[in-house]
């Protein structure tokens, strides 16, 4: 098969641009939306942007094995940056574009890039803050010229000058930029990625062409994603997800790869895309849940009734219809009226009107959640997945989808519970090493390719399906030797739509007690409607009727634990409403919005012993860093509330 | 150092200034017995940013409606482009490159953002009434080329995520946005700002002053405004006029006001014992 042999010898991203400008030439590869009008790229036209660019990087000594810092949101242009720097047999390393300046001085430190390619000034800022820390840094490449303009340009070229100075000097370094690239093989490093870390300073993970081109092949096979399909890229560059989807697949593929205006156009643009394929956190779902339920309220009697009528009846069938179960004639009538009348339009308002397949992960969904938009008929399902499995690990297949799992192995992908409960796999996605770090390597990865994911799981009897309890470091003891896992908790607390954030802590204490964070959203749109006003998240944190409905959340959360004998240790006795949303420029969530434990636990001491000590309020003052940099302070007193406990079911047996 | 009194110079931060680009020459305005602005003359230079500064009263909007041609001045010339202007209605002002944003804003409240910038592009239409509502040939190529140039500066002002909301929706501190996107569409020579901060948060505040320095940047506009907020108006003039009782009080860069004696007494007050 003609196909096939066309596959034979794509051992890389640029061999894989070649290979789709041969296929899908006249296809578009790139859309983005500016200046308030889609401009789009096809195959052929984004070859040649990405190639001008290389030969420019070719022209300041680009040398094979460099690192290029890309910093930036998603645009066309900063994927053709990465492109091109493998063409130049430079290895691209993403950076998260809300970084404040030390963590991008230690992660251009660690990787000793010699070159920054970043969209604007701001990013170009953060750089020439720290350039004096840097040995190695070369040269800064930018794409907006707005606002630099004054700047020394001795170190600094616009991204178009230099692609303009790439095609001028082409006779010189094509033969050379094609001999590069010919050189490169599946064992080629394809992209550097800097890990989140929950713990410590980020790791540099080393993917091979071979983990991403495999994984991006199995994976695309998988849910037959092809030339056609159409997604919409906004989650930061930086991610795995980000590269896998809108690099690896894409280009394995040859789908369409489209960029957003703005960040804050991000829904509008994603309904005028409609993409076929498509991927959000657990919270994107959840924030778009809020605001259709915060809009429906403020609906018309008759909306309303059909919305909760028709929505009714969708939970009942919908997920039954989707997976292809039997469901009698009449529901299915009612189902397509319900289509035409309430799923359609909220699809189409949502963006959701052509999903195919769309994915969820990096956190647990809330059951209601997912099965609220599986019952529109959207084929939402869950994968687990790390960096350092170039994503994919388990994934759901289609008809066997469920909450509370996150599916059977990845095609590839062999997997393997060691005895203290801790899920090991094993792929041809497994990263190469950790950048500079062989100690960590080692720790992670086995002589036999077996990568320790750090979660605690089982696999299920009957279905096969991998469930995961909890990261296997923050499984931990009660004093009195029961099970302490707070991220089960922590989810049951944030699926109530009032509560954005929960930390839990009990290890190795007699009771557990909590810090939460309210949704300002689903808060702020209840104190409006009850007349409540508020300057600030903090004072409406502080509002007693806001604590008394938090505390009904708790309560309703305890009795929900209690009926789990192995976690009933786990019910909350005391919590706390934080006088501030946890945020990661402070360090406290990661770029990826988790919860950093044990930073969380140092900086709020104090409140984690007024929590223990009894006492029925606390003042604090906390450090903040504004998104410029700058450090300010916060003071506040806060009221610490008991929570109603239940009995274990099995002791009240007894 | 800088030479302020003529012709070209060269700011603390690099950028050229180029020649005298209005010169107003001895106005007295008076309102029947009040005499708003008495005898002041200043200049303000091709590509540079002019601040109007003064307590409460001392004549500062008096001011920007006389440059704006709003107000007549009894005494005085206004020279504007190396020629003496005469009496003019505000209408002819704007036509001449002068925009300029209001103190309590004055947009369309019912229109959307996009609407309402699109009338600042009013001056740069030819087409008639009739064309227009048929949407044909001329008419319908002028409209696509001012929607571009109106694109950009909503992409440059990034107000992208509001081009289709009614400004009546927006918070304060957007519609403050969209009225110097409006100002700016009309692509104007000298660019009058009253108050653009009034009102506004710190970041807010932030956010508006880098629009003001890379509107001045990015397409060489002159900028003259009145702010109260003294940190402002240090870190973005060039050049300072300061007012008191309708009198000029002091005059130059933002250091020399500073430690201008009669400035320093106009603002803390002074006893008269």
């Amino acid at each position: 098969m003609t196909a096939n042999q066309a596959q034979k010898g794509m051992h890389s991203i640029p061999a894989l641009l070649a290979r789709n400008v041969a296929e899908h030439g006249a296809q578009h590869a790139y859309r983005e939306k500016e200046f308030g009008i889609w401009q789009s790229w096809t195959w052929a036209e984004t070859a040649d942007e990405i190639k001008a660019l290389a030969l420019g990087l070719m022209t300041l000594g680009v040398n094979e094995g460099d690192h290029i810092a890309i910093i930036g949101r998603n645009r066309p242009y900063m994927y053709w940056s990465m492109v091109a720097a493998q063409m130049c047999g430079a290895v691209p390393v993403p950076l998260y574009q809300d970084a404040v300046a030390e963590e991008i001085a230690y992660v251009l430190d660690h990787c000793g890039a010699r070159f920054v390619i970043a969209q604007d000034q701001e990013q170009v800022d953060k750089v020439i803050d720290v350039q004096d820390q840097l040995t190695g840094m070369d040269h800064i490449i930018y794409l907006d010229p707005r606002g630099l303009r004054k700047y020394d340009h001795t170190m600094l070229t616009k991204y178009q000058d230099l692609q303009k100075n790439g095609l001028d000097a082409r006779g010189q370094h094509e033969a050379e930029l094609d001999a590069r690239v010919a050189r490169q093989t599946y064992d080629t490093t394809c992209v550097m990625l800097y890990t989140s870390g929950t713990t410590g300073r980020p790791k540099g993970v080393v993917l091979s062409n071979r983990n991403v081109i495999e994984t991006s092949k199995n994976s695309s096979e998988f849910d037959q994603l092809r030339a056609g399909d159409e997604i919409l890229a906004y989650l930061p560059m930086a991610w795995v997800g980000d590269f896998i989807f809108s690099i690896g697949q894409a280009y394995w593929t040859g789908f369409c790869v489209n960029c957003p205006e703005s960040p804050d156009t991000m829904h509008s643009d994603l309904r005028e895309i409609g993409p076929t394929y498509y991927f959000a956190p657990p919270r994107v779902f959840e924030t778009q849940l809020t605001n259709v339920m915060i809009r429906m309220e403020d609906a018309g009697k008759f909306k309303q009734w059909l919305f909760h009528h028709f929505m009714a009846h969708a939970k009942k069938v919908g997920p039954d219809i989707l997976d292809g179960n039997d469901v009698s004639f009449g529901d299915r009538l009612k189902y397509r009226l319900g289509e035409l009348t309430v799923y359609g339009p909220l699809k189409n308002t949502l963006g959701f009107s052509r999903v195919r397949v769309g994915y969820t992960a990096g956190e647990a969904i809330g059951p209601e959640i997912f099965d609220f938009y599986r019952s529109l008929g959207i084929n939402l399902k869950q994968l687990y997945g790390q960096t350092e499995a170039c994503v994919f690990i388990t994934q759901q297949p289609d008809g066997e989808v469920r909450s509370d799992t996150v599916g059977v192995a990845s095609p590839g992908v062999e997997l393997k519970i060691a005895e203290s409960g801790e899920v090991y796999y094993r792929s041809p996605g497994v990263f190469m090493e950790y950048f500079k770090n062989a100690e960590s390597t080692a720790d992670t990865k086995d002589a036999e390719g077996w990568v320790a994911t750090g979660d605690a799981g089982f696999i299920e009897e009957g279905s096969g399906h991998l469930r995961i309890i909890d990261r296997a470091k923050d499984v931990g003891k009660m004093a009195d030797g029961a099970l302490f896992a707070p991220k089960y908790v922590e989810n049951k607390l944030k699926f109530f739509p009032n509560i954005l954030e929960a930390v839990v802590f009990g290890d190795g204490k007699d009771r557990c007690a909590a810090f939460i964070n309210i949704d300002l959203t689903a808060v702020g749109n209840w104190a409006e409607r009850n007349n409540i006003a508020y300057a600030s998240y903090q004072e409406l944190a502080g509002h007693p009727q806001v604590l008394e409905t938090i505390q009904s959340h708790v309560e309703e959360v305890n009795a929900s634990v209690a009926q789990d004998p192995m976690l009933a240790g786990c019910q909350i006795h005391r919590f706390l409403v934080l006088h501030k949303q946890l945020d990661a420029d402070d360090g406290e969530l990661t770029r990826t919005l988790k919860v950093r434990r044990r930073i969380i636990e140092e900086k709020y001491a104090d409140l984690i012993v007024a929590l223990y000590d009894g006492s029925s309020t606390v003042s604090t003052e906390t450090e903040v860093t504004y998104e410029d940099g700058r450090k300010g302070s916060i003071k506040a007193t806060l009221e610490l509330r008991d929570a109603a406990v239940q009995v274990p079911v099995k002791m009240a047996a007894e | 150092m800088n030479d302020m009194s003529g012709g070209n110079y060269v700011t603390s931060d690099g950028r050229q200034i180029g020649d005298t680009l209005m010169e107003m020459k001895n106005i007295t305005l008076r309102f029947g017995g009040v005499v708003a602005i008495k005898d002041i003359s200043f200049d303000i230079h091709e590509g540079e940013i002019r601040a109007i500064i003064g307590p409460n009263g001392a004549g500062k909007s008096s001011m920007l409606n006389v440059i704006s041609g709003f107000y007549h001045p009894q005494e005085g010339e206004v020279w504007f482009r190396g020629s003496k202007r005469p009496a003019m209605k505000p209408y002819q002002v704007a036509e001449q490159g002068i925009a300029r944003t209001f103190q309590n804003i004055a947009l369309f409240n019912g229109m959307s953002v996009l609407d309402n910038v699109m009338t600042g592009r009013l001056t740069h239409m030819k087409t008639g009434l009739f064309a227009q509502s048929f949407w044909k040939g001329k008419a319908e190529r002028e409209e696509v080329e001012n929607r571009e140039v109106v694109e950009k500066i909503i992409d440059f002002l990034e107000i992208q995520a509001i081009r289709k909301t009614p400004v009546g929706r927006l918070p304060y501190g957007l519609k403050k946005r969209v009225e110097l996107a409006r100002a700016l569409a009309a692509e104007p020579k000298l660019l009058l700002l009253d108050e653009p901060m009034a009102g506004m948060n710190v970041e807010e505040k932030e956010d508006m002053s880098r629009f003001i320095l890379d509107v001045n940047d990015e397409f060489g506009t002159t900028i003259a405004l009145i702010e109260h907020d003294m940190g402002v108006v240090m870190d973005l003039s060039d050049r300072v006029v300061v007012m008191d009782y309708g009198r000029k009080i002091g005059d130059g860069t933002p250091d020399e006001v500073r430690n201008n004696q009669e400035v320093i007494d106009a603002y803390l007050g002074v006893s008269h014992d």
